[in-house]
């Protein structure tokens, strides 16, 4: 009876499905094209010329369409590059290492030890407020702290705990390793301490009921469900590491090299071609470092 | 676990964590505190007396270069990356929720955007206006290139909210006969307002204080973060500290006023 009655509803509703259907499969491309057209334009397409360009021809002041291998011999054939390139790396390692574990500690005392929510987000947006605010500002505040006189000199010689001012705080490596952590920690507390909220305590409990100490649940529970977060942490925090020129060059005072610094001091002589060619190789790196990291997470789950 | 005694594990860790945020805004502090330093001081402590002689040298022309003209400039750029962000971004996070071709690719490139050095982006804006013959000026090629950095933010969000949001509210909603633009306006639209909101502080303030990617795209005029940076190298006295205080006191009213907005949004639903 219900089967007879529901039929010729559904045999109305039909063509009615189907004018919508044919709406709504057109929506989608709608809704996206704006996105599609801003990012092809200013993405894509100046990718694809800086490939192109890498191959051209260039003299002091002009640049000469042509197919020459070049730029990339001149980039790959150079020691000093080489040396760049190691430079920029080992700060972008060294700087992953220091914010995954500050990050990591700072988004597990949040998660798991914070009791009321709004307390968490209180806590959770004093993380992120300097985040809102400008790079540079935040670079330049190191220089009264760290400089010659700077307040940390200046309170170890008062205290008589060196003799005289420590010379290798400010404009050095050490300076900018300093200032990269204290610029992109952010970028992998906000990840991690997503996915820790979504651990079902209910995992740490039963662990806890089977025995395990404060350390196992840690070890083997917490941070293998933390992988996800600490993934994308680290896409974050290693891209802008590799694509640092402004903290080098303010904060090590000149005496250190990126790769990013060497393409910028590339186009002031406008040795275009150069540095695209630099560019080039930099991005197939950053991308091996990113794929290598997305077969460990896949982020379309994890958002 | 929640009502256990505090452990030593705890004690440790608030530590940790309150040297992090010392750490955030201890610098921070001090140069906020080094812009009100005396007529003859330097740029490290201690302070030469107190006085506003820096902030009234910030708005001598010739003192800093065009901090006038260049604030404003980042502030209108700003609010034009803002509204394009909050729209394209809600546009694409609806896209999202159906199937269609390219949509993996599509937000592939969104990630790629995140992901490709912010100086190759400037780069390869430049080039491609000096190619097709445009001039390169901050409120198209700049304007471009921060879209590049705030939109993949304002999609993954948009993404994320998406992903959480049941689609048993607008069923109710269409069962009650609303028509799909009633659907979205009366039903969606309030409950992801406050990610919105959240989106345009985003697409604001990164592109407010964005630097690398304007580098080879502003053309003739400076951005604020560009005038700032060309004072790092040739300006040696205070006045660079009463700048950052000046900016970094702006940032912070545009975060307390979305905050502001944000909560009003929500309590004003709840109350509904």
């Amino acid at each position: 009876m219900t089967v007879a009655l529901e039929r010729p509803a559904i045999a109305a509703a039909k063509p009615a499905r189907r004018r919508r259907f044919s709406i709504g499969a057109v929506a989608p491309y709608l809704q996206s094209a704006p996105l599609a057209l801003i990012l092809g334009a200013f993405l894509l397409l100046p990718i694809i010329m800086i490939v192109v360009v890498s191959f051209w021809d260039y003299d002091f002041a002009t640049m000469y369409p042509d197919f020459l291998t070049t730029n990339y011999s001149d980039v790959l054939g150079s020691g000093v590059t080489w040396k760049t390139y190691l430079n920029t790396i080992k700060f972008a390692f060294i700087v992953w290492g220091l914010t995954l574990f500050i990050g990591f500690w700072v988004a597990y005392f949040l998660a798991f030890h914070i009791r009321t929510t709004a307390m968490q987000m209180v806590l959770f947006l004093v993380c992120t407020v300097p985040f809102l605010t400008s790079n540079i500002i935040r670079m330049i505040s190191w220089i009264p702290v760290l400089g010659r006189n700077g307040l940390i000199n200046s309170t170890l010689v008062h205290l008589g705990l060196v003799p005289k001012p420590i010379e290798w705080l400010l404009y050095s490596e050490f300076a900018v390793v300093l200032a990269m952590v204290h610029l992109y920690t952010l970028f992998m507390v906000t990840p991690i301490f997503n996915t820790l909220m979504r651990i079902d305590r209910s995992l740490v409990e039963a662990a806890r009921d089977a025995g395990a100490s404060g350390w196992q649940v840690l070890w083997n529970v917490i941070i293998p469900l933390a992988k996800p977060g600490m993934a994308i942490g680290t896409i974050f925090v290693v891209t802008l590491a590799m694509a640092d020129f402004s903290t080098v060059q303010v904060m090590s005072g000149g005496q250190s090299a990126s790769v990013a610094l060497m393409m910028k001091n590339q186009m002031s002589l406008l040795q275009y071609p150069a540095a695209a060619a630099n560019a080039v190789v930099l991005l197939v790196l950053v991308l091996l470092m990113v794929a290598g990291i997305l077969r460990i997470v896949d982020i379309r789950r994890e958002l | 676990m929640n009502h256990e005694k505090r452990t030593l594990e705890f004690y440790a860790l608030a530590v940790f964590f309150a040297l992090f945020v010392l750490f955030l805004y201890g610098p921070l502090s001090a140069i906020l505190i080094l812009s009100f330093q005396g007529a003859t001081g330097g740029l490290t402590f201690p302070l030469n007396g107190v006085s506003l002689h820096w902030f009234a040298n910030l708005f001598e022309r010739q003192a800093v270069g065009d901090f006038g003209g260049s604030f404003k400039r980042s502030l209108v750029l700003g609010l034009m990356v803002m509204i394009v962000t909050v729209v394209v971004s809600l546009l694409a996070g609806l896209a999202f929720r159906q199937k269609f071709r390219g949509a993996t690719a599509l937000f592939y490139l969104a990630v790629a955007s995140l992901v490709v050095p912010s100086i190759i982006i400037s780069l390869g804006i430049g080039v491609v206006f000096q190619q097709i013959g445009f001039r390169p000026a901050w409120y198209t090629s700049a304007f471009g290139a921060h879209l590049t950095w705030t939109l993949p933010f304002g999609v993954l969000i948009m993404f994320a909210v998406f992903n959480r949001f049941s689609p048993a509210y607008e069923e109710a909603a269409r069962d009650l006969g609303a028509s799909s633009w009633q659907t979205f306006a009366h039903v969606v639209l309030p409950m992801i307002a406050p990610s919105l909101i959240g989106v345009g502080l985003f697409g604001f303030t990164l592109s407010y204080d964005e630097f690398a990617r304007t580098l080879m795209t502003s053309g003739t005029f400076n951005t604020l973060p560009l005038e700032i940076y060309g004072m790092t190298t040739n300006v040696t006295t205070p006045v660079l500290y009463a700048l950052g205080t000046v900016t970094t006191v702006f940032s912070f009213l545009v975060i307390v006023a979305t905050l502001g907005a944000i909560l009003y949004v929500g309590r004003r639903r709840t109350r509904a």
